[in-house]
């Protein structure tokens, strides 16, 4: 018997999408790296354990829970003007029955694993050098119990925005064919949720003046993960391709050089625009930048056009700058990874770029349309739920607990144990 | 007034919501998303006024 029998895509296909998402955690190293790296010397080791705690809490729980939600082929509906808007689907508990779905269920399936890890890992460097791992555990079993669920489900299976284009005649649906919203937007804007309810780092914000600066602690790190997230991004964007975008096998090599010029477009606009407004460019930024073009391209690589791809990274590296300075500064959210702005805003970005990069009509208004579902219901839902697991495991570790850094605090050992760790003038 | 923020911006996907349903027309329903949306980030923008409100308390 053909174990690809039941298989939409042809077998080469099937087995370039599974070698191409065993590739794509590369992105999740790539992005751990770039959080311990922005985040202080004492918090290092805190910061990767608690990815990979948060890796393993939001698989185990989305195994368990959040499958069920996350797709099905009948999902609960409900009907408003003879209109059916499937809000969540309806599959089996504990991923019963999953060996006997399609190799192309399984495939997808296994790709939402990587998905809702890649969405938690997002929000989790937003909390550096405050956020305790118990309450960042919490928070990722939430994102992958229900709300990572819904949006899966609304943008990639049957849910209502996918089918927009059915319903309503906008395009083809909502599209997002390499997670921009449902890893992206919905990680970067947990990180605000987070931030929010964490509150600064003790001292970011004087009651009086400019808010004090606090770099990260390696941009070796930092940039190093850059290159990894571009090894994975390339493989998860071209996975993506063939699973939610339909592409053919022979048209993934244009989405990979839209990921890749998408993400240099990104740095070189942020490159100068630092080198402007600094004098010389500047390397954690310049990462930011880099991965804002990354996310870019996680929404519109596999619509746009080469020159499209390379124009939204373009855009995305001269905001990124931008609004990094304009939430610290004036905003007051400290974000020692960027995540609001990279993954949230840039995944937004990209989104909107896909509507008008993609040729059919009524496109815009449905990438309008999932834009506003991200906004207005995911976001505060998101919040609510964080506020709620705030109040049984505070998110913010006690004063002393930032004074001494995360890891003697959390885990009793440092992450450079032989070197010494300077005291931090920030705290007045 | 965060909570406050976070509680208009439902509002405005309501719009959004309400405007694929009334509207058949692309420009009616191009003008009501776009409207939602503006709610939301007023919505948003309360929000951010309420966390800035309570700047350097930590």
């Amino acid at each position: 018997m053909d174990p690809y029998a039941a298989l939409p895509l042809p077998q080469s296909a099937f087995v370039l999408a599974l070698c191409l998402v065993l590739v794509s955690p590369l992105a999740l190293a790539g992005v751990a790296l770039i959080n311990a790296g922005l985040g202080r010397s004492r918090s290092a080791a805190h910061s990767l354990l608690g990815s990979l705690a948060l890796i393993a809490v939001a698989v185990v729980v989305f195994a368990l829970i959040g499958s069920m939600f996350a797709y099905g082929d009948t999902g609960y509906t409900f009907s408003i003007s003879g209109k059916p808007w499937n809000w969540i689907g309806a599959g089996s508990f504990a991923l019963r029955g999953f060996s006997a779905g399609t190799v192309q269920a399984q495939l997808s399936t296994l790709a939402q694993f990587i998905a809702v890890a890649f969405a938690v890992l997002i929000a989790w460097g937003s909390g550096a050098d405050r956020f305790r791992i118990a309450a960042g555990a919490a928070a990722a079993a939430i994102l992958a119990a229900l709300v990572y669920p819904m949006i899966a489900y609304w943008a990639w299976g049957t849910g209502w925005l996918a089918q927009l284009g059915l319903n309503f005649s906008l395009g083809e649906g909502f599209l997002d064919t390499g997670g921009a919203a449902t890893i992206h937007v919905l990680g970067g804007l947990s990180a605000l949720a987070i931030i929010w309810i964490a509150g600064p780092r003790r001292g970011k914000f004087p009651k009086e003046g400019l808010s004090t600066a606090m770099p990260g602690h390696n941009a070796v790190y930092v940039l190093f993960g850059c290159m990894l997230a571009l090894v994975g991004w390339l493989a998860w964007n071209m996975a993506g391709a063939l699973m939610w975008a339909d592409l053919p096998p022979t048209e993934l090599a244009v989405t990979a050089i839209d990921t890749l010029l998408s993400a240099s477009g990104a740095l070189v606009a942020t490159f100068i625009v630092t080198r402007i407004r600094f004098g010389k460019p500047d390397a954690s930024l310049c990462a930011n930048g880099w991965m804002a073009g990354l996310v870019t391209s996680s929404a519109c690589a596999s619509i746009a056009t080469p020159f499209e791809a390379l124009l939204a990274g373009l855009i995305a590296g001269l905001i990124t700058p931008l609004l990094v300075e304009l939430f610290e500064l004036f905003l007051s959210i400290d974000d020692p990874s960027g995540a609001v702005t990279v993954h949230a805003v840039g995944g937004l970005w990209g989104l909107l770029a896909a509507g008008f990069f993609a040729s059919q009509q009524g496109q815009v208004l449905a990438q309008l349309v999932g834009i506003a579902a991200l906004l207005g219901i995911i976001f505060p839902l998101v919040y609510f739920l964080f506020w709620l697991v705030n109040l049984v495991l505070p998110f913010r570790a006690d004063a002393d607990g930032e004074r001494i850094g995360m890891d003697l605090h959390e885990l009793g050992g440092s992450a450079y144990p032989e070197f010494v760790v300077h005291r931090d003038d920030s705290y007045r | 007034m965060k909570n406050a923020g976070l509680l208009v911006m439902p509002a405005g996907f309501f719009l959004v919501a309400a405007a694929l349903l009334l509207f058949d027309g692309a420009a009616m329903r191009f003008i009501f998303v776009l409207c939602g949306l503006a709610v939301e980030c007023m919505g948003l923008t309360f929000a951010v006024r309420g966390h800035m409100a309570v700047r350097g308390e930590h």
